[in-house]
């Protein structure tokens, strides 16, 4: 037996035939002493056995420092026990670290799944070179690389060193799902034994040594500007240190505690230019949507001609509101400027563009300025702006000390961006049987990205393509969108535009299952019958996955049996960021309200990676949804965000939460999004539930409006 | 300015604060217990709760003039030696989705503990309906103090949970 040749080592994967092979490139890292072994920028392992995962996604509550480290530690066949987990900051190594369009997964599957596969591979050679034995005669389980024939067995740390000195391969072989030890297994989330404690550290929690507080007024016209400011009172307050403005629109007060900076803030008084905006209110923006000229329209999908049918005609329209995110931890940062450098910690979605608004704001070259990532209270999107990382690194740069920036609940109620109010103008011809040979959607809403002067080719907003695909393979469709403007600040919120264009599709195909006399689950599956495939920009939509789901959600929903007295129920489907998810909800109604008493959702992800984070996400999207569908409502009153705290703004509490319960198809197929799916069906299920109970149709949200 | 004293997780603590500052910035800022959590300053959202005198309140909406010479249990104080059921509990469950309501969530579940060994669906919500989680981990909460309750067993309503039909592998 000859020892490993390079050119037997890079022949392995094809040798080893455990499954795919795929050529890749991973970022090489340079993180790691001497002796540690990194082959890639994801992982390091030390002689003294310490594996480190480094997870380039942000954690808000979603799970990625346990689901994405699970990714590769499959591949590598590592102990999970031994596994240590490294929070990425903003980087050069990782591509684009946003964490948002519920992509963490789906975007890391094959690089993380790469990153282990190619250290396992190259500690198999570094045994098989250390007992000049053939490299198939070694495996990998566990943590250790064995030796199957004399029983020898070394650890990984043990290899680390000699693994670190051979080339990285190009190719390796991938496991089978079917081999899978710890995707698919319900872990225990990692970040759970220190938020129970109350150690965990939240952007909020971060602290540096002679620290100071920030608390910001800003401008509440949305557009206005400071003209000047008194800080006579401000500064009468005890451990205020600090009063100056900061951009155009806001003034800082800097003290030695959060709540010296409020009151400082309290008893400032500012003078404000208004602006253009003094007197805008909500129904001149929702009047700007039917106002939107339909020949501007953009086609986002097109089956067949809608024009050229004749049939019965059905037309409806659908209004969505406003909305705000609301995260549990209101916003802020915390900055440390020193002259030529300027370091960050952040409870960041967007790590990469906090950096370099940053670097713009304060005149530095993005690599002077580091970003780390701290925990998130919550984000489902607001954290995808970067307004509090440039506030604290610009009054971190005028006092030259560090600071923490640190919002109220009214500050990131009222000074925040929103999910965009939208139109949705519905239109269907039926058959004979009362079923849609044509179909039409316009959506009416203003884009997010245009808005913040980012591309949106062909007048196309670039989130649409993941959010409002066609869900039918109805023979004539077309979904067509209208950009309009508004001077309101938007913001992508959990599910971003698939909430909007879910709840009017599903909305209107109860409506046409109601017109046809027909039952909604099967009037839907009658429509799901033919396998096709829907070509939506880059996604392909099966109405089979679809179908599967719907069918998957009425059977565990107990569709075909009776309900208990006072009960009704209704269902909807939709697909978005690649998923597919159906629902059932059931309520019963209390006067005119409706009570939520059960929700049954089903969902196709392809593989699940850990089915209890899984679980998490869609009974939180489900409950999130449900405060959307109900209550969720942001007006503008004179240029101003009416809505200032929870109790204007209120999000469900446990007493009105059912209980969710969540399905999956079994699926080998590539993970798809979970974060953000649950969302769209739970307002189009609940509105038609309350038709059933009611007979009336709820064409515009909130429902409690 | 004044010179206050409190006990805090069963040590004697002065500080040197206004009185009117909230007892949640004093534990946060002043005591760099950041286990409590600010999420409304005004009440709403529990996210604050600690224990005065072993009763839950918001401590955000507390001056801390008024806890001087009390008793403070903060979420740091909470388990003597190790976790407290509970704690133990919100991990058995899996209850922490962004885990930064699940503090003050813990010290109103305490409470109701203290109160109420084994409490009923109806006595959790009363108890529980104070505390937002925007991540909706309502009923795993709820799961989770039966859990405690029961002295970590899961006797509680079972819900669905063959999540992969047929079982993916």
């Amino acid at each position: 037996m000859s020892p490993l040749s390079r050119r037997d080592f890079l022949g392995a994967g094809v040798a080893a035939g455990a499954g795919l092979v795929i050529g890749f490139y991973l970022p090489h890292g340079n993180g790691g002493s001497n002796q540690s072994f990194s082959p890639n920028a994801y992982l390091r392992i030390s002689p003294d056995n310490k594996v480190t995962i480094v997870v380039a996604r942000s954690e808000m509550g979603q799970g990625v420092r346990t689901a994405l480290p699970m990714i590769l530690a499959e591949e590598l066949e590592a102990d999970w026990q031994q596994i240590a987990i490294e929070q990425a900051g903003a980087s050069t190594l990782f591509g684009d670290q946003t964490t948002g369009g519920s992509a963490s997964v789906r975007t890391t599957w094959d690089p993380m799944r790469k990153a282990g596969a190619a250290a396992r591979e190259m500690l198999i050679s570094a045994a098989a070179l250390t007992w000049n034995v053939p490299r198939s005669g070694c495996v990998a389980e566990n943590g250790r690389i064995k030796h199957t024939a004399s029983g020898r067995s070394f650890s990984y740390g043990e290899l680390a060193p000699k693994a670190s000195t051979l080339p990285i391969p190009t190719d390796v072989p991938l496991k089978q799902s079917k081999d899978y030890k710890i995707v698919g297994q319900r872990i225990h989330r990692v970040d759970s034994p220190a938020k129970v404690r109350g150690q965990a550290t939240f952007g909020i929690d971060f602290r540096l040594p002679g620290m100071k507080y920030a608390a910001l007024s800003r401008c509440q016209t949305i557009g206005g500007k400071v003209t000047n400011f008194d800080d006579k009172e401000s500064k009468n307050i005890a451990g205020v240190s600090y009063v100056g403005k900061v951009g155009d629109s806001a003034v800082a007060v800097v003290a030695d505690s959060v709540w010296n900076a409020m009151e400082g803030r309290r008893v400032l008084d500012i003078t404000w230019d208004e602006g253009p905006n003094k007197d805008l209110n909500t129904a001149a923006v929702l009047d700007s949507l039917k106002k939107a000229d339909p020949k501007k329209s953009a086609n986002l999908y097109l089956a067949g001609d809608p024009a050229k049918t004749a049939g019965r005609r059905i037309t409806a329209e659908y209004l969505l509101p406003f909305m705000a995110h609301a995260p549990m931890e209101p916003g802020n940062c915390t900055a440390h400027y020193q002259r030529s450098r300027c370091e960050l910690w952040a409870p960041t979605q967007v790590p990469q563009d906090c950096r370099d608004s940053v670097a713009q704001a304060i005149g530095l070259d993005p690599d002077q300025v580091t970003v780390n990532v701290t925990l998130m209270g919550g984000g489902f999107g607001r954290r995808l702006e970067h307004d509090y990382a440039v506030e604290a690194a610009l009054v971190s740069k005028a006092i030259n000390a560090p600071v923490k920036v640190i919002w109220t609940r009214e500050d990131d109620m009222r000074c925040s961006t929103y999910r965009p109010a939208s139109l949705h103008q519905l239109s269907a011809t039926l058959d004979g049987s009362g079923f849609p040979v044509a179909l039409t959607h316009r959506i009416v809403a203003p884009s997010i990205t245009g808005q913040k002067g980012q591309p949106t080719p062909n007048n196309v907003d670039p989130d649409l393509p993941d959010e409002a695909g066609p869900v039918y393979g109805i023979p004539n469709y077309s979904i067509d969108y209208v950009m309009t403007h508004t001077p309101v600040p938007l913001g992508w919120m959990r599910s971003v535009y698939a909430l909007q264009a879910g709840f009017a599709l599903e909305s209107f195909i109860d409506e046409l299952a109601v017109a046809a006399g027909k039952d909604p689950l099967q009037y839907r599956l009658h429509l799901l019958a033919k396998d096709q495939d829907l070509t939506y920009f880059t996604t392909t939509w099966r109405t089979s996955r679809m179908r599967d789901v719907l069918q998957l959600a009425a059977e565990k929903a107990g569709w075909d049996k009776p309900l208990p007295a006072g009960h009704y129920r209704g269902l909807a489907c939709f697909g978005c960021f690649s998923s597919y998810m159906a629902e059932v909800i059931e309520i019963s109604m209390d006067k005119d309200q409706p009570r939520v008493e059960r929700v049954v959702a089903a969902v196709d992800c392809g593989q699940v990676v850990n089915p209890s984070i899984l679980e998490q996400q869609i009974q939180g999207g489900v409950v999130y949804a449900l405060a959307n569908a109900l209550r969720a409502k942001i007006t503008i009153e004179k240029g101003r965000i009416v809505q200032g705290n929870f109790d204007d703004y209120p999000p469900l509490r446990m007493d009105e939460t059912p209980a969710v319960e969540v399905f999956a198809v079994a699926s080998t197929e590539a993970p798809t999004g979970i974060g953000e799916p649950s969302v769209p069906p739970v307002a189009p299920a609940l509105c038609n539930a309350i038709y059933a109970a009611t007979k009336k149709r709820i064409r515009a949200l909130p429902i409690l409006s | 300015m004044a010179d206050i004293t409190l006990r805090v997780n069963g040590n004697e603590r002065k500080v040197n604060v206004s009185p009117q500052t909230p007892l949640l910035w004093v534990l946060r800022d002043t005591l760099e217990l950041t286990g409590t959590k600010f999420g409304c300053g005004a009440g709403l959202c529990g996210a604050c709760t600690v224990h005065v005198d072993g009763r839950p309140i918001r401590s955000c909406s507390v001056p801390v003039s008024q806890v001087s010479g009390k008793s403070v249990t903060t979420i740091e104080g909470l388990g003597d030696a190790g976790l407290h059921i509970l704690q133990q509990a919100w991990i058995a469950e899996e209850v922490p989705q962004c885990g930064y309501c699940q503090t003050g969530q813990i010290m109103s579940a305490a409470a109701l503990l203290a109160k109420t060994p084994h409490p009923t669906d109806e006595q959790i919500t009363q108890a529980m309906n104070g505390n937002l989680c925007r991540c909706g981990t309502y009923e795993r909460i709820r799961k989770a103090i039966h859990w405690a309750a029961n002295g970590g067993e899961d006797t509680s309503k079972k819900v669905a949970n063959d999540v992969i039909r047929g079982g993916a592998r």
